[in-house]
Order: structure tokens, then C-alpha cells, then sequence
């Protein structure tokens, strides 16, 4: 059994807990992930690993209740316990050898930038962090993100906080500005990723993006989460979860993504507004959702 | 007087259009009576051609003959002093190819039913004797063992059995590898695995699962750690697909994701939370067991229509005869001579049919089967909303990739002597790992060679 040693709720559907993994926490390095179980009955689904002390032995995980376990897990308390949480898994992001970046987070994904960000400005880069919310009450981890970047624009949908706008317009507006990133990080929903990698593909940017496909094991057994990229199938979990944006089938992942969206179980997908198109994919999805039930 | 019927004695069975709605085992195991009558079949040669047909040397006339005794806990020991998994390979084990397949009976009508003893010896034991594990001194030693599949369980009993104090890790939730996440309920239960596995713990092994080598540690690490000696049994577990157009589609699933849905995460018990595809028409592409148990899984889920879409004819069929049979009685279609083209979706990127072209046999190939050759102009389509490819695993790359100076070969498969050894001193590996996708038997063969191999290795390296 894993402990849960804190547990802290970042905005209403996003929770942080700290879990007790020594062996994963003294291990894991950014951009990689577990896989957790909550028990005997649970789905394995996976996260992306936020933070770690390995002094303590913790590993931090930040998520939102979107299905049935993370929903379960995010009704859980300090001193309760899951059944299963393994990891390192996946290959850490790439960090050496760049100068100037922009890391871009949307929603919760920026629980999954943040860690990008901070072992970047770590290694000694120029980082500059773009996150982007629907709106002020649901910003999460501004301080944090801060204190790992050397500029951080936080963006709404609204403008109810920070500028108004996407961290598309902000990042097109950075590059316009005379920015010379040599490497752009895109982590949030997958339509945002999509579209940020067409923001830096005119200009040769080198973007990775992180992917969250359907899986199970997490080492390379089941195959569920083959994503296209350069046309060529790979497996997320061992091939990822980091790839090149300018060459992901963006469509098709979100396709997979909503496997099982009408059975009304978990799914990798984070609510979005940033497009009308995906705002209108999800409401289908949980109407559907809401007829299965 | 040795009894002369030709055929071995039936083992009662589910009836096929009752047991393809459930998951209960298919085979219903022999009664006492029936074990007895089945044993008397036994001549009890002198050269015992079938020990030299088992890969872990079972005393096979030795305990048949305590089963006609009705001596049957006597009969357990014996098959339990070389074969640590009786229960498991009474119901998996290729016995046909095997032990059974050099028994004198066989020249003339039926061989003996070597299998259905040993799964009657191990069932009755488990029903009726619980008896506490022996006292094993410990010799203070550590030996850590990767994967616990067929191959890890049984070097780690072994090892265990010598004193050395074992510690299995497992990369999934739960022991057992390939005996939980790949074969179903219907052929091998799972409380029999997790009763073995107990077995196991009894004896002191540690399991410790949720943890991956070559993730969590590497194997270097647990040197550090003092391991004195390392078996990798990490098995063949990665899928290949074909690389065909329509692969990515919804409702395209690799044999392995679609069996560890169902038998793993129990995706078929409605109070477990894992989603399966609820289909109406199936293609199972492949003509291994690993296919038949997909489409009997997928026959048992509901789906009206399952094919089984292979290339060859059905005698080139790598899957047992047996799983053949149960396939076609549990009403499997099965479409031999076709192979798959391409999968066709709908508007919403859902499978909607799988395009075949049909094949005939042309001359042997390098596998001495008659090479199948496409029809020109043949294609056609049929309608299925799932495909299931079961065309083959190879070994996983996460361990050879993090350890260095571990040799693989071309194909991805650790290279490992007859003494199970690999280029690193210290480190065994067997099984799948090793040979890439085989039988449940030759995996424990090698678990067995290995343990042997690494008692000798430590023991010479704390006295040389």
C-alpha cells in the first residue's frame, strides 16, 4: 500500500498529494510518470510525476478528478492509502544543451510543465513559462512556477487574471516580440498542443509536447497507448511520453482518447475552452456519458 | 493387468454453448475414479520415454503408479519434488508435444493422459491437504528474481528450497506474469496461480510488486543492494502489430491489451472499474493459443460473430489442437487462407470492417510450412466493429536497454548459455526473455537450469 501524506486542493477539480514512494522519488526525473490503482477494483491510470523529494520519499502527483479513479482518489485523505503506484515510467524530458525556452502549460497541464520548467532553470536555461486558464479561480501553482522561470505570463480565457487571451496569441506574441526560444515545451490539452505546434512550425521551433494516451502497464506490453507520430507508430509509454509536436497525429490521439468516453470511464482528456470545436466534442461526451449512467 | 482402451478416459466438460457465456474453466477436472482408470493405462515402460519428453524431467511412471494406488498425496510428491507448478501445468502444459507425444500408447490409439493426472494430483492435493511449509534453514544469501511469471516462480522456488533468501519483482499489481494477464479464467484459474504464489511466500520468497527493473532499479542497483545473483524471467511481452493501414482505429486492440483487460483488471466483472469494447462482430488475426484465447474471451463477452483471420491453412496452426477444438465448439468462424490488408473505418474513426486477401499454399518456407501466397485481385471485407491482433510478442527492451554489457540478438532476445547464464557474470535469464515467445514448460525448464546455475555460482564465489 502507498500512503497519501498530504493532500492539498488546488482549485475545485484539482487536487496535490504527496505519496509515499521512496524508491520512485528517489528515482524519477521530469517529464516522466506513474501508473496508480486505487484497489482491487480500479483501473491503472496514469500521471505524470509533478515533483519529488526523495529526502522524505515522496512523490508528487497533481490531477483532476475527471473519472471514476481520479475522482475516487481526490475523495481520499492524508493517511489513507492506494493499492498500487509504480514508476519511474516513460523517458525523462530532454534538457540538456538548450538556452532559451518557452514552456507552455494549459490547465493541469501545467502540473505536468511545471516540473519541465524546473529542471531546465535548474540546468541553467533562459526559461520563460506561459500558463493559460479559463479563468481566475481555477489558477493553479502561480507561485511555484514563478520561482522556476524567469518570466511567467499567466493567461485566462476571460481575462479575469493575467492577460486575456490564449497561450497561443501569447506565445505568437513572445516570438513576435524577438524571442529566440530553441525549444518550445507544450503540456495541457491536446487541442492546445495541437495548435501551439502550428504556432512554431512556421518558424522551426523545436516543440516538444507530453502525451497521456490510454494505457495499462506502462511498459511497453499492452500497446494501447500507440500514438502516430512521423507515421510511424510508438508507444507512448516507452517510446514518450515526450514527442516531437510537429509530428504527432494530433486527431488521432484524441480519437483513441475517447475510447471509452461512451462507457463513462476514465479518460486522459482535460476539459478545455480554447476551442469551440472541443468544447462542444466534450459536452457530447458527457451527455453521453450522462445517458450511460 | 494394464487397462488396453485405446482412448484415454474423457474429462467431463462445460457444455460448449454454456460455457462460452462464462468464464468458469472449461474442463472439469477427472473424478478419483476416473484418475484411477486413467493411470491403470500406464505400462510402466522400463526406458520411460516420456520423462525425457518433460522439460523438468517429471517422474511420470513413478507417480502414476501411486495414483492407480489411489495413493494420490503420494503421487504429489513425487511430481512436486521436479515440478513446482503441478496445478498450473496439468491444465497449460502442450503435453501432446511433449510427454505424451512419446508414450508407447500413442503408436497405437491414445496416449496416456499424462496431463489430466497431473492436474487431478495437484487438484486433489490443493483440496485436500494443508500442510505447513517446511522449515528451510536460510544460508543468508540474496538472489533477486525478475518477472514472476512461469520461469521466475519456479527458479525462485527452487532457490528458496536451497536457503537462499529470494526476492521476486514484479512490474504489475500482481504475481504470476503471463498466468494472470494472459491466459484466461477458463483455461487456468486464478486462484490457482495465486495459491501457487502463496505456496511460494510460504516458503519465504518475497514478492514485491508495482516495481520495474530497468525503471524503479536497475540491475546494477540491486548488486548494490546485495543481491548476490540476478534471474531476468521478464518474459516476451511486448506486441507486435502488423503495420497496416487502419491499426490506430478504435476498436483495433493488441491480443495482450485486450486479454489483460479481461483477465488482469477483470474488466468482465461488472464491479471492477476497467472497460472493455462491447462488440458485435470480432476479428482475432493469428493462429496461436494467444489468438484462441482471445476470441473465446471475446466470444465470451457477447459477440455475436468471432473470427479467427489467418494466413495459412488450419493444419500450419501453431495454436494446440485442443484450443482449436474448444475454439470451434464454443462456435468461433474460422477464416484460414486470408490475411488482413487493411482496416476500414467509419466517419468517426471506428472500426467498421477488416479488407483480407485470400491466400493459397505455395512451396515450404524456412519453417518447413507451405508459404502462404496472396490471390491477386481476392480482396474482400468483412464486417467487424473490433480486431484483435495476435500475431506475435518479443522481449521487452527496459531491461537490456539499463544494464550494460547484457547481450541481446537481433530479434531483441537476451542471449543466455545452457546453464542459463547471460554475458554478465552474476546475472541468469530463461523463458521467454530468452527464447521470445514459447510455452509456459520450457520457460519453467529453464527457471529450474537456472536456479541449479546460480546455487553453483554463488557457492563458488563464497569459497573461491
Amino acid at each position: 500500500m502507498f500512503k497519501i501524506v498530504s493532500k492539498r486542493q488546488l482549485n475545485e477539480a484539482v487536487t496535490l498529494m504527496d505519496i509515499e514512494a521512496p524508491y520512485i522519488a528517489k528515482k524519477a526525473k521530469a517529464g516522466q510518470f506513474i501508473i496508480f490503482r486505487i484497489d482491487e477494483y480500479g483501473e491503472r491510470i496514469p500521471l505524470t510525476i509533478a515533483d519529488t523529494d526523495p529526502a522524505k520519499g515522496t512523490v508528487t502527483i497533481i490531477f483532476q478528478a475527471v473519472g471514476t479513479s481520479t475522482i475516487a482518489l481526490s475523495k481520499m485523505n492524508e493517511g489513507d492509502a492506494i493499492a498500487d503506484f509504480v514508476g519511474p515510467l516513460g523517458n525523462a524530458t530532454e534538457i540538456e544543451g538548450y538556452k532559451n525556452v518557452c514552456v507552455v502549460g494549459g490547465g493541469v497541464g501545467c502540473a505536468i510543465a511545471y516540473p519541465s520548467a524546473k529542471a531546465l532553470f535548474k540546468a541553467g536555461a533562459h526559461v520563460d513559462m506561459i500558463a493559460g486558464f479559463r479563468n481566475k479561480d481555477i489558477v493553479i501553482l502561480e507561485d511555484e512556477m514563478r520561482a522556476v522561470s524567469h518570466n511567467l505570463y499567466v493567461t485566462t480565457d476571460d481575462g479575469s487574471y493575467g492577460e486575456k487571451g490564449f497561450v497561443t496569441n501569447k506565445l505568437q506574441a513572445l516570438i513576435d516580440a524577438g524571442n529566440k526560444y530553441d525549444l518550445v515545451i507544450a503540456i495541457g490539452p491536446i487541442p492546445m498542443m495541437k495548435f501551439l505546434a502550428e504556432v512554431t512550425r512556421p518558424y522551426g521551433i523545436k516543440t516538444l509536447v507530453s502525451l497521456n494516451p490510454i494505457m495499462i502497464d506502462g511498459t511497453g506490453m499492452c500497446g494501447g497507448c500507440r500514438v502516430t507520430v512521423g507515421g510511424k507508430i510508438r508507444f507512448a509509454c516507452v517510446d514518450g511520453p515526450d514527442f516531437d509536436g510537429h509530428e504527432v497525429d494530433f486527431d488521432e490521439l484524441m480519437r483513441r482518447n475517447s475510447y471509452y468516453k461512451a462507457q463513462e470511464r476514465e479518460s486522459a482528456s482535460h476539459p478545455c475552452r480554447m476551442l469551440a470545436a472541443s468544447e462542444k466534442a466534450s459536452a457530447a461526451a458527457s451527455e453521453a456519458s450522462k445517458e450511460d449512467k | 493387468m494394464a487397462n488396453l482402451s485405446l482412448t484415454k478416459v474423457p474429462i467431463p466438460e462445460q457444455d460448449p454453448n454454456i460455457r462460452n457465456k462464462n468464464f468458469d474453466e472449461v474442463a472439469l477436472g477427472y473424478t478419483e475414479e476416473m484418475a484411477k482408470e486413467e493411470a491403470t493405462r500406464c505400462l510402466n515402460c522400463k526406458n520411460r520415454p516420456c520423462v525425457s519428453g518433460c522439460p523438468v524431467n517429471v517422474r511420470i511412471p513413478d507417480f502414476i503408479a501411486q495414483v492407480a494406488a489411489g495413493n494420490f498425496e503420494e503421487a504429489y510428491k513425487i511430481i512436486t519434488s521436479t515440478n513446482c507448478l503441478p496445478a498450473v501445468c496439468g491444465r497449460v502444459c502442450t503435453q501432446e508435444t511433449q510427454c505424451e507425444s512419446k508414450c508407447v500408447r500413442g503408436m497405437k490409439g491414445e496416449s496416456v493422459g499424462i496431463g489430466r493426472l497431473e492436474r487431478f494430483v495437484a487438484d486433489y492435493h490443493m483440496a485436500h491437504v494443508s500442510e505447513p511449509a517446511p522449515a528451510i534453514e536460510k544460508n543468508g544469501h540474496k538472489v533477486a528474481v525478475i518477472g514472476s511469471g512461469p520461469s521466475g516462480l519456479t527458479c525462485a522456488g527452487d532457490l528458496a528450497r536451497l536457503g537462499y533468501e529470494v526476492t521476486i519483482f514484479e512490474a504489475f499489481h500482481k504475481a504470476g506474469g503471463v498466468l494472470v494477464y494472459g491466459i484466461p479464467e477458463f483455461r487456468l484459474p486464478k486462484a490457482i496461480v495465486q495459491k501457487e504464489v502463496d505456496n511460494l511466500e510460504a516458503l519465504g520468497v518475497e514478492v514485491r510488486t508495482n516495481f520495474v527493473i530497468g525503471k524503479t532499479m536497475t540491475i546494477d542497483e540491486l548488486f548494490e543492494e546485495g543481491y548476490e545473483a540476478v534471474f531476468i524471467g521478464s518474459g516476451a511481452g511486448l506486441p507486435s502489430f502488423m503495420g497496416i493501414e487502419g491499426e490506430s482505429l478504435i476498436g483495433v486492440y493488441s491480443a495482450n491489451e485486450y486479454l489483460t483487460r479481461v483477465n488482469l483488471m477483470k474488466a468482465y466483472l461488472d464491479n471492477y472499474d476497467t472497460p472493455i469494447r462491447k462488440s458485435t462482430a470480432v476479428a482475432v488475426v493469428g493462429g496461436g493459443n494467444v489468438a484462441m484465447d482471445a476470441a473465446r474471451t471475446a466470444k465470451r463477452l457477447g459477440a455475436e460473430h468471432v473470427y479467427i483471420v489467418y494466413r495459412r491453412s488450419e493444419e500450419e496452426m501453431p495454436a494446440r489442437a485442443e484450443e482449436v477444438h474448444h475454439a470451434k465448439e464454443e462456435g468461433i468462424e474460422f477464416m484460414c487462407l486470408n490475411n488482413p490488408t487493411r482496416i476500414l473505418g467509419s466517419d468517426s474513426g471506428e472500426v467498421r470492417a477488416i479488407e483480407v486477401i485470400s491466400m493459397e499454399l505455395g512451396e515450404p518456407d524456412a519453417s518447413g510450412r507451405r508459404r502462404p501466397v496472396a490471390i491477386p485481385g481476392s480482396e474482400h471485407e468483412i464486417e467487424v466493429d473490433t480486431v484483435i491482433m495476435s500475431i506475435g510478442t518479443s522481449p521487452n527492451p527496459l531491461i537490456r536497454s539499463t544494464t550494460e554489457g547484457l547481450d541481446a540478438n537481433s530479434r531483441g532476445c537476451l542471449v543466455a548459455d545452457e546453464t542459463m547464464a547471460t554475458s554478465r557474470p552474476g546475472v541468469y535469464a530463461g523463458g521467454d526473455a530468452v527464447t521470445g515467445a514459447a510455452t509456459v514448460i520450457l520457460a519453467m525448464g529453464a527457471g529450474k537450469t537456472a536456479a541449479v546455475s546460480i546455487d553453483k555460482y554463488i557457492k563458488e564465489k563464497n569459497n573461491g
